[in-house]
């Protein structure tokens, strides 16, 4: 680290330090819904593992970008996991194929009670554009228990966050 | 090179329309041809694929496009693979959606078929009961080996695929890869679709592309239909593309930075991701510009508001971007994980075709938007960056200068944009027609083919992916490198699983 970047990060002020999404009311306030909801449930942690089970790959693109500074998902102690067996919600995205849903069942069997699952993205629902294609078995339900969908294609960050919300408010 | 080419096609059963890219019909003495071109290295494979009775065959010889198709009326045609690597999985997956054998082909083992769609050979003439079996692995022998499985679900916000190591103690000696898991039957599903949901399942062959399916879908359909687009429409798309390359750029360099355990970039890089797709949004209405570009223009015109926003983004991206590059080129622990990693030699990438920061990474210069020149491209001034090194820190430098150039390019475009309007109407097909394109994505050149019957339906289309010509050499790349340098290369490259899969 350079004298002079030391010198820079005293004199500018640093990119991430303002909070762009405080100029959005919509964000804020489900910022805040979000963080009183996620303390009363699960006191300050949900783990996530996210399922890609035949998705174009917009999706993960949209939960990738839950944590940029922007949403920053991790404010809420909410945060993405390795592992499923570390984790209390699968977020599963695309039409399930059939080359993924072994796999699918596999992780959801390997996920340890209490469990939620998520079903993110219009293809999650029911199969979307790709249904009735020899190589799709169709929407997530059709294979492990959806507890909540968030559809869109792919949602927006914003839709997915309201989407953990509603999640929590409803968990018991 | 090109001469040749051009006389193969023109002994050939020539399929007779005015295209850009001329086909014909050939026996397996020009056939052969094609393949000693190939092994030669003085033509480059653009893609080979299947239909019920015939593999096609896209060539660029030496700037010269064509297309040799191979009757297979017998289910039978000469493996292109057995010469030139680069077929191989082509074969696999043509056998595996058609039934059609390469015959010569050394490696018969299923591709995208991984014995679970309950039918094999879906698109073939006889579709026949699926009758799965265990994949063989290639074997890796000598003492002190050991295997490691990984995927297909991943450990990250990532697409499934999976990935044999064999190491020996650190070191990968092999690594194989198995892909198919995102398989959802795309070309299936393009037969018989009107252009509009055509368009769209192009849009969602490889999300991160979507703009630059649709752009290659587009063009080849205005191809077969002979048809102008607007000269504003074809502006927009360009400047969709950029902001789409921009987009995935950022991301990619944080992301790369990122599996160094340098966090930083990827905070940063992805604060301006986030930036473009909003700027996207306000411009277009959606943050990835989905369903925008159709065929025959735009869905979407860009006004003043969606300007400015486009107008303010770049001013940032400038302001901010070059810090960043400043702090890639100077934090040594950083650059300790990327010089030297994951070499990819230049003779692989000009063997492989392989498009985009791979090839270009490894010296291979081909940007189809400068070697083919489409419009608007032919009217810009921009660069296409190249480097020998050919290891992950010259794909994330190729990564910098293009988004140095992709900002000059939405520049020059805001600058010139032709007023008028962004769609036309698409002319009524009088008979069966056929098109393709190349369209420069952020990842390499996409190839869309596909012809039209006379009720305006797709009965055949084919997409294929630039990840066709990149994910083999990533086998090649991580050998002799540490197991905790995988996700580095691998992030480097950065292929589509579902834009391969389909």
């Amino acid at each position: 680290m350079s004298v002079r970047e030391l010198i820079d990060g005293l004199v500018h002020r640093p990119v991430t330090e303002k909070r762009p999404g405080r100029d959005d009311p919509a964000l804020a306030e489900l910022a805040e819904a979000l963080n009183r909801a996620a303390r009363k449930r699960l006191g300050r942690s949900l783990s996530i593992r996210a399922v890609d089970a035949g998705s174009c790959n917009g999706c993960e693109l949209e939960l990738i970008a839950l944590n940029n500074a922007f949403y920053d998902l991790e404010r809420f102690g909410i945060r993405f996991v390795a592992s499923p067996r570390h984790a209390d919600v699968l977020i599963v995205t695309g039409p399930v194929t059939k080359n993924m849903r072994e796999a699918l069942e596999f992780t959801y069997n390997a996920t340890p009670d209490p469990k939620w699952v998520v079903a993110v993205g219009d293809c999650a629902r029911d199969g979307g554009l790709f249904a009735g294609s020899y190589a799709v078995t169709g929407g997530v339900s059709d294979v492990v228990p959806v507890d909540l969908h968030v559809g869109g294609c792919p949602p927006r960050p914003i839709e997915i966050m309201a989407g953990l919300l509603a999640l929590l408010e409803r968990a018991q | 090179m090109a001469e040749t080419l051009k006389a193969l096609i023109a002994a050939g059963r020539k399929i007779g329309h005015p295209t850009a890219w001329p086909r014909a019909v050939v026996d397996a003495k020009a056939w052969a041809v094609a393949i000693d071109e190939l092994v030669a290295g003085s033509w480059t494979m653009l893609g080979l694929w299947g239909e019920k009775n015939a593999v096609h065959l896209a060539l660029n010889a030496a700037g010269q496009l064509g297309i040799l198709s191979f009757d297979c009326s017998r289910g039978l045609y000469p493996s292109v693979g057995l010469h030139h690597p680069p077929a191989i999985r082509f074969e696999r997956a043509i056998h595996d959606l058609f039934g059609l054998t390469a015959t010569g082909l050394q490696d018969p083992r299923p591709w995208l078929d991984h014995g679970k769609w309950g039918v094999s050979r879906p698109l073939g003439t006889k579709p026949a009961a699926a009758a799965p079996e265990p994949y063989r692995f290639l074997p890796s022998e000598g003492d002190n080996l050991h295997q490691i499985p990984v995927g297909p679900v991943h450990a990250g916000i990532i697409e499934p695929g999976h990935f044999r190591f064999t190491a020996s103690g650190e070191m990968v000696v092999r690594l194989e890869e198995r892909l198919g898991y995102t398989h959802k039957g795309i070309e299936g599903l393009m037969a018989g679709a009107d252009l509009e949901r055509a368009s769209k399942l192009a849009g969602r062959t490889s999300g991160d592309s979507t703009v630059a399916y649709q752009f290659a879908f587009a063009r080849a359909v205005e191809v077969a239909l002979g048809a102008d687009v607007p000269e504003r429409a074809k502006w927009l798309r360009a400047l969709m593309a950029e902001l789409e390359r921009l987009a995935n750029h950022f991301g990619d360099i944080g992301a790369i930075c990122n599996d160094a355990a340098f966090a930083l970039m990827n905070a940063h890089t992805g604060m301006l991701r986030e930036q473009v797709l909003r700027a996207a949004d306000t411009a277009f209405g959606h943050r990835l510009m989905r369903d925008r570009i159709v065929p025959g223009g735009l869905a979407v015109d860009l006004d003043q508001a969606g300007g400015a926003a486009i107008e303010a983004l770049i001013g940032e991206a400038r302001r901010r971007f070059p810090p960043l590059v400043h702090l890639y080129d100077n934090t040594a622990s950083l650059q300790d994980r990327t010089v030297s990693t994951g070499r990819l030699s230049a003779a692989l990438a000009a063997q492989y075709g392989a498009g985009g920061y791979v090839g270009r990474a490894s010296g291979r210069a081909f940007d189809a938007r400068k070697s083919l020149g489409y419009a608007p491209y032919d009217a810009l001034k921009f660069d296409v960056p190249v480097r020998q090194e050919g290891d992950v820190d010259a794909r994330v430098w190729i990564r910098i200068r293009e988004v140095e150039q992709s900002l000059s390019l939405i520049e020059q475009i805001l600058e010139r944009l032709p007023v008028g309007a962004v769609r036309t109407e698409l002319p009524v097909p009088s008979a069966e027609t056929e098109g393709a394109a190349l369209v420069e994505g952020f990842r390499g050149d996409i190839l869309v083919w596909l012809r039209i019957g006379a009720d305006g339906r797709v009965i055949r289309c084919h997409l294929r992916d630039p990840s066709w010509f990149q994910w083999p050499l990533l086998e090649p790349v991580i050998e002799g490198n540490i197991v905790a340098d995988f996700p580095l290369c691998n992030k480097s490259f950065n292929c589509s699983y579902s834009g391969h899969d389909l």
